[in-house]
């Protein structure tokens, strides 16, 4: 942890959030600006759009504090989420040396040399939950329950803060929102 | 106000429009720039605002439009990619000339990469050839600010300007503080004069002239002049940089020691580079980088070549995005660091892009394939160039010259003696857009192929806008809607039949007729009519077919997979056989008709099923 992380003005993150089309990488990501901008922390984020959303892989980059650049350069992620097992070799090499690595794995992911790594199987998870669209919720409460914003390089904000930015994003009683804040829980019970 | 909203590129520069008080915004969707014109009738509607606001059917209508409003006197804006501003180009190039009564601006949302167009090319480039000043922000909240400064530019000088984002700005979000929204409060006035407005080539002569003038007083203008990124301390070396480059720079910057010497600026007008600008650096600097995408536009402007790196000398690579990881070497070399190693880049993406499951166009590619095998299948922009996968798609060129290399491929076989069989694809809005000409011609020189419109009641690529053909119109009102068929009768085809392709052998039949109809008697035309099944997935409306069950009966053949390529057809490596992915199938049903053993079958219990 830096010095004097606790003050808005110091917190830094980069994360990188990778997938699939259709996965809903974007949503993530927007989600976390959503709770950055209501932290009052500044945010810039980088999305995928066009050809790629069509079943190919996607990647979206979300700096929070102090940035200008929209993208993390190779080596400077402090946080790589994964909804697809199978991009980890693909964008492994964002992660910084000691970077947090948190994967979509059915069987469990094994792990990868100088990085923390955390694993649930959020497809089955979302699935179970009658929600399949859910398991980008699963994989983010997963990841904030087991690595937490206390952690250096965790995430920047807490469950009551994302909760706030899920509901936000559906009408108060609509089915929706219930079903996303239950995969986000579901996450959190897996994570802890 | 003093709200932080989170916005994108293409929603901050629509905010600013808004805010401005565009009166009038046309586009044709393209990405990067698709979201452009969703967001300004997002704001206008928000505010109340007497807009004018569509999709026109291709960028060179779009950009008369709005042009002509500029020219009566109201603020005015034309959104599209770089490819589009080809197709306008015609207008863009004289408007420069002509010049406005208010403001007017153009964005050209350019793709470095490129991660969804057919080039990288750079539209500075372009308003360079137009004698039309360029402002190219770092980010979404630059892209917002100088949305507005490019109006004062626009109206200072009686001039379009040019605003060019790239992907990185377009779809990049930040938060950002949003400004009131100006109620537009000017009247529609256009003042006759004809030397001007239908200036002849004696007149236009003159307007050159006051084009060059203006052009030079714009390379002086304060409001745009580069600005040095880290004052205080003189230097022999200097970094010059503009777009989303600058931004990437600036962070590794603060991250080098060893740039701690150099002076760093940021161009916001790259064309015309400032002359004082330009002046200061070759008196100031032994040596300068200059870091911009896509193009050199900077870099040839600097006239002392001794002192210039950059994409002309081999400093910088000559083409291509620069990633902060290219970056970071560049500038590390630059400031005297020993090899830094290789710039690294993500390995190719080895799971390809593919149409989405119950998607009607590859019912379409897969029905052209059984149709007319061995043929020749030119194709077009859109989703549909995936028919790629299916071994349906020999050529993508640019939009609507599917239609013009059918004939082409025509002219050149039968020269040949030997003429060949060719199944011509394109989208509806793409067929709107660019289509009409080709199509005429082809009726009127004897080109004997089949086309087939795919027509799904959509521009599905970027997102869903409406097209002519669906009587909706930007803001979702309900407009005219052009009749397809009708113009395709029009342009004096005789063979005009539609029909649904996912009731496949009826659809493959229909094929084989308008092929043998192409062969003998010159150009047919199929319109392949299915909703989009994105449009029809969140609309949470079925398609009027059955789930599928895989029997007993597969042989694990793979034909399904590798020749009708459905994401919800699974190849599953250990059992040898097909499975269904229940979680994406949109149980449409046409892979019943692909298996050659008849091992795909509708479910039991789905019978009747809607």
């Amino acid at each position: 942890m830096s010095p004097g992380e606790g003050t808005p003005s110091q917190i830094r993150r980069r994360i990188v959030l990778s997938g699939v089309g259709g996965q809903g990488v974007l949503f993530l990501s927007r989600l976390l600006a959503e709770a950055a901008v209501s932290r009052g922390l500044p945010v810039i984020a980088s999305e995928t759009h066009g050809m790629a959303q069509r079943g190919g892989v996607v990647v979206s980059h979300l700096k929070v504090g102090s940035f200008d650049s929209p993208l993390v350069r190779a080596g400077g992620a402090d946080l790589l989420l994964v909804l697809k097992e199978e991009n980890v070799p693909l964008h492994l090499p964002f992660l910084r040396e000691g970077g947090i690595l948190v994967v979509n794995a059915p069987g469990g992911y094994r792990g990868s040399p100088g990085a923390r790594a955390g694993s649930v199987d959020a497809d089955a998870a979302a699935l179970s939950a009658g929600y399949p669209q859910g398991a980008n919720l699963v994989l983010l409460g997963f990841a904030l329950a087991r690595f937490g914003r206390e952690t250096a390089g965790g995430l920047f904000c807490t469950v009551d803060e994302l909760r706030d930015a899920v509901s936000k994003r559906y009408g108060a009683g609509s089915a929706r929102r219930a079903a996303a804040l239950a995969a986000l829980d579901l996450g959190i019970a897996r994570g802890t | 106000m003093g709200d932080r909203i989170l916005m994108s590129g293409n929603e901050a520069v629509a905010r600013a429009l808004v805010e401005a008080g565009c009166a009038v915004a046309a586009s044709y969707p393209g990405t990067p720039a698709s979201e452009i014109l969703s967001s300004v009738d997002r704001w206008r509607k928000a505010s109340g605002a007497a807009m004018h606001v569509e999709w026109a059917v291709n960028e060179k209508v779009a950009l008369e439009i709005a042009y002509t409003a500029a020219v009566s006197g109201l603020r005015a804006a034309a959104a599209m990619k770089q490819v589009g501003l080809n197709v306008a180009s015609d207008p863009f190039l004289s408007a420069a000339y002509l010049g406005v009564t208010a403001g007017f601006l153009v964005v050209s949302a350019d793709d470095p990469g490129p991660h969804s167009s057919q080039t990288e090319q750079d539209s500075r480039m372009l308003a360079m050839a137009a004698k039309i000043p360029v402002l190219d922000p770092a980010s979404p909240a630059q892209a917002m600010e100088w949305t507005r400064r490019g109006f004062d530019l626009s109206e200072a000088f009686g001039v379009p300007v040019l605003l060019r984002p790239t992907t990185r700005v377009c779809h990049a979000i930040q938060d950002i503080e949003a400004g009131p929204i100006r109620v537009p409060a000017r009247e529609a006035r256009f003042v006759k004069d004809p030397a001007r407005w239908a200036a002849t080539p004696v007149f236009r002569r003159m307007l050159h002239d006051r084009l060059a003038e203006k052009i030079a007083a714009i390379a002086a203008w304060p409001a745009t002049a580069p600005i040095r990124a880290n004052p205080g301390f003189p230097s022999r070396t200097a970094v010059v940089a503009s777009g989303v480059a600058f931004a990437h720079v600036r962070e590794i910057f603060r991250e080098l020691d060893a740039a701690g010497g150099i002076a760093l600026y940021q161009v916001v007008q790259p064309y015309p580079l400032h002359a004082g600008f330009i002046d200061h650096l070759v008196e100031t600097y032994d040596s300068i980088l200059v870091l911009e995408e896509s193009a050199p536009v900077i870099e040839m402007q600097i006239a002392d070549r001794r002192r210039v790196r950059g994409r002309m000398t081999g400093a910088v690579p000559a083409t291509g995005e620069l990633s902060p990881e290219i970056l970071f070497r560049v500038v590390s070399r630059f400031a005297g660091l020993e090899e830094v190693g290789e710039a690294w880049h993500p390995q190719p993406e080895r799971r390809r892009p593919t149409l989405c499951p119950g998607c009607a166009h590859r019912s379409a590619f897969y029905a052209i394939r059984k149709a007319a095998p061995g043929g020749i299948y030119p194709s077009d922009i859109g989703c549909y160039t995936l028919g790629i996968n299916l071994g349906a798609v020999d050529t993508v060129l640019c939009m609507g010259a599917s239609i013009s290399q059918a004939a082409g491929f025509h002219y050149a076989h039968r020269l040949s003696g030997k003429p060949a069989d060719i199944v011509a694809t394109i989208g509806d809005s793409t067929f709107f857009h660019a289509g009409i000409p080709p199509l005429i011609d082809a009726v009127v020189q004897g080109a004997r192929f089949v086309l087939v419109i795919l027509d799904n009641g959509t521009t599905a690529m970027t997102g869903n806008q409406p097209t002519p053909g669906t009587g909706i119109g930007a803001g979702g009102e309900k407009t005219e809607a052009v009749d397809m068929e009708g113009i395709v009768r029009a342009c004096g085809v005789r063979f005009c039949r539609t029909a649904n392709p996912d009731r496949l052998p009826e659809f493959v039949a229909l094929l084989k007729e308008a092929l043998a109809y192409s062969r003998e008697d010159g150009v047919a035309v199929v319109i392949a009519r299915a909703p989009c099944a994105t449009a029809v997935r969140s609309a949470a409306a079925g398609r009027s077919s059955a789930a599928v069950a895989v029997s007993a009966e597969c042989n694990g053949c793979r034909h399904c997979v590798d020749r009708f390529e459905c994401p919800a057809l699974v190849y599953d490596e250990q059992a040898k056989r097909v499975r269904i992915d229940g979680m994406i199938c949109t149980g449409c049903g046409v892979c019943i008709h692909v298996c050659p053993v008849g091992a795909l079958r509708q479910a039991p219990g789905e019978e009747g099923a809607s």
